[in-house]
């Protein structure tokens, strides 16, 4: 059986600028994980759902267009409600400083702002997602 | 050893023999690769052999003159400057109307304007998935009410304004707002100007704010055509933009192949829709990116006007002067930001705005140094359009058209652009068109890859970006940016409810029935919308009825 980390790649809200959320999901893949992208305009049921379904141990959000503080906590609450609490969420964009205290206080440890490198991305994955067993 | 040189003998092969070899035995070249940021390998040193394949007078020619590689004004900007256009829209449209007088107020000279998401997605603020999107990216209009808010105290009769509105799926909806504004401000509508983006197909490719899907989505455009082409005459119709494809990741062939190919195609639909090439392409008007790469991005423009110069002219025998020349936007490159040492982003801007001046822009905006960050605060957005009038009033580069014309390096790149570019049109004339290339996901795709390869060239390092993957700081302060609360939704959502409760439900639930039965049937859309607005029918309303009769577009994601 594979031991590959699974990952839900997801974009949230109305906001279509998925060219992080592609680059990511490919890099992600090449670095051996297993990546399932969702596509666009997912609400948190949607992604939870879909986390649920897929049996993903990481979540990663790609949220440009400022949504985040709504999204962010609604996906955490979810994932509680469904017992996958140990489901690892992260999210890249654009998400200004004064969020970033709140987002850690939601249990979201990985965000990575514009201009991380894919690799520092892949390594917290490798380091935080859950033991598969 | 030879120590004469023969000076008669001016070849780059009898330099790279005698000059050159010696030298880089001596010292060799820093590693490169020398390519362009989109990848294309650029050589050291370019001469007249590069361009003796191209004909002055036929394939390049002199300003104002087919095929207007040179610009397609005869006196360049000695006759009048661009127009510096600063897109903006936040929160409330009173905080966005206070944005404008502060630009007009600044010497800007054309207003642009920002819609957030739920707007550009035709939903109402109630809808779920409007969460925390409400006047984030832009102004929240939901009615004719607050169209009327947006523009309160500017004259829409003064021929000096032009409005810009970057509104794409529900164009015609905004459109049909904006007009009756200018109508309520006295305006005539055979003499008001100003542009709509209303380009669907980069909707599809790059931008993924699409509703309807492709076809119906094109007929609303050729109803704005024909619309216009009677009623509104001197309005842009369309804004065909390559900007939201370069975004995505494109190489800056991409960018202009995609765009001209995806200007083809409306050409095309308005004619199979019956109308004349040359009553409405003269309206059609082009937006593109202003990326790093100084000299690529100067090509790009000039291979533009010539590719849609003869397009027009013997693709679809446009007779028109005015078909033929190509008039353009231009913004900076957002995604070109850093998030790192943002001040660095003002010099990053500086010389992608004067890229777009020597290549020749109609008009022009300019990023602002915190837009990595957040919407541009106040502050920033007055140092972007100081920018742009540095470049116009100080650096001297508006004396002369075309300064840049006659350079080889400039003209060879400019014809590789355009060879390019007719490679690509081949590929997507044999899939049958944009619109089918689209269904097939090919520039989806060809975007992507080249994304990939972008981001790969940044992790290797062999595409240095300053401060984010060399020169890199430690310490740095953190920026004051713009923070937009929830206030915005808190007051349209109270607004949506009073406006659903004062107005004559009736007449909308008539002029809502009206425009179905319109879609249906083959009617112009237009004047059907602009009862729909006169009712005060919301722009979610307005979508929910033709998404019943059309559905909704749902995209197969390639990564």
């Amino acid at each position: 059986m594979s031991q590959k980390i699974r990952v839900v790649i997801a974009k949230p809200g109305l906001d279509g600028h998925d060219r992080g959320a592609k680059v990511i999901a490919r890099a992600l893949r090449d670095a051996g994980m297993e990546v399932i992208y969702t596509g666009l305009r997912q609400t948190p049921e949607m992604i939870v759902s879909a986390a649920l379904q897929e049996d993903a141990d990481v979540i990663g959000l790609s949220i440009l267009s400022g949504a985040h503080m709504h999204i962010c906590p609604r996906v955490v609450e979810l994932l509680k409600e469904k017992g996958l609490d140990d489901v690892q969420v992260v999210i890249g964009g654009i998400i200004p400083d004064v969020d970033l205290p709140k987002l850690n206080a939601l249990g979201i440890k990985g965000i990575f702002l514009p201009g991380t490198p894919m690799q520092q991305i892949i390594d917290f994955i490798n380091a935080n997602a859950r033991a598969r067993v | 050893m030879k120590t004469v040189v023969d000076r008669a003998d001016t070849s780059k092969a009898r330099w790279e023999r005698d000059t050159l070899e010696p030298t880089l035995r001596k010292s060799p070249e820093r590693k490169g690769p020398f390519t362009t940021i989109s990848g294309r390998p650029i050589e050291r040193l370019y001469t007249a052999e590069d361009v003796a394949g191209i004909d002055y007078d036929r394939q390049v020619g002199n300003p104002g003159e087919f095929p207007y590689v040179r610009g397609i004004h005869p006196t360049g900007y000695r006759g009048k400057l661009w127009t510096m256009r600063q897109f903006a829209g936040f929160g409330t449209p009173e905080e966005t109307n206070q944005r404008y007088k502060d630009l007009i107020a600044a010497g800007g000279t054309g207003l642009s304007v920002a819609f957030d998401l739920p707007t550009l997605m035709g939903r109402d603020p109630d809808h779920p998935l409007c969460l925390g999107e409400v006047g984030k990216c832009g102004v929240s209009i939901m009615s004719l009410a607050d169209m009327e808010r947006l523009f309160e105290g500017i004259p829409l009769d003064d021929p000096k304004i032009t409005t810009s509105m970057t509104i794409n799926s529900p164009a015609s909806m905004i459109f049909a707002m904006y007009l009756v504004v200018a109508e309520q401000h006295g305006a005539d509508w055979k003499k008001i100007s100003g542009t709509l983006q209303n380009d669907i197909l980069k909707e599809f490719i790059a931008q993924k704010e699409y509703i309807f899907p492709p076809r119906q989505s094109m007929r609303l455009i050729t109803d704005i055509f024909a619309f216009c082409s009677k009623e509104v005459p001197r309005w842009n119709t369309i804004s065909v933009s390559g900007y939201h494809i370069r975004e995505a990741g494109s190489t800056s062939l991409q960018e202009l192949a995609f765009t001209l190919r995806d200007g083809l195609e409306y050409v095309q639909y308005g004619m199979d829709a019956g109308l004349d090439v040359d009553d409405f392409v003269p309206r059609m008007s082009f937006f593109f990116n202003s990326h790093s790469d100084f000299f690529e991005e100067i090509a790009k423009y000039r291979a533009a006007r010539k590719l849609w110069a003869e397009a027009m002219r013997d693709r679809f025998g446009a007779k028109n002067p005015r078909s033929w020349a190509l008039r353009f936007h231009t913004q900076t490159a957002g995604v070109s930001l850093t998030a790192q040492q943002p001040y660095n982003n003002v010099v990053r801007t500086a010389l992608q705005a004067l890229a777009a001046v020597l290549g020749g822009t109609n008009s022009l905006h300019t990023n602002s140094l915190d837009e990595a960050l957040a919407l541009p605060t106040r502050e920033s957005a007055t140092i972007a359009l100081r920018t742009q009038q540095i470049i116009a009033h100080e650096s001297g580069v508006t004396n002369i058209v075309d300064p840049l014309g006659g350079s080889y390096f400039v003209e060879k790149l400019t014809r590789d652009m355009e060879e390019g570019t007719l490679q690509y049109w081949e590929t997507i004339d044999r899939m049958g068109g944009m619109v089918e290339a689209i269904e097939r996901g090919y520039p989806q795709k060809e975007i992507a890859e080249a994304s990939y390869q972008f981001q790969q060239a940044v992790e290797r390092r062999e595409k240095t970006i300053v401060g984010v993957n060399d020169f890199i700081q430690a310490d740095e302060k953190p920026l004051e940016i713009l923070y937009i609360d929830d206030s915005t939704a808190d007051l349209q959502l109270q607004r949506l409810a009073d406006l659903k409760r004062t107005r004559d439900n009736d007449r909308v639930g008539r002029t809502l029935d009206a425009l179905q039965a319109g879609a249906r049937g083959r009617d112009n859309t237009m004047p059907l919308l602009l009862d729909c607005v006169r009712a005060y029918a919301t722009v979610g309303e307005m979508c929910d009825a033709l998404r019943e009769v059309w559905g909704e577009y749902e995209e197969v994601p390639v990564i």
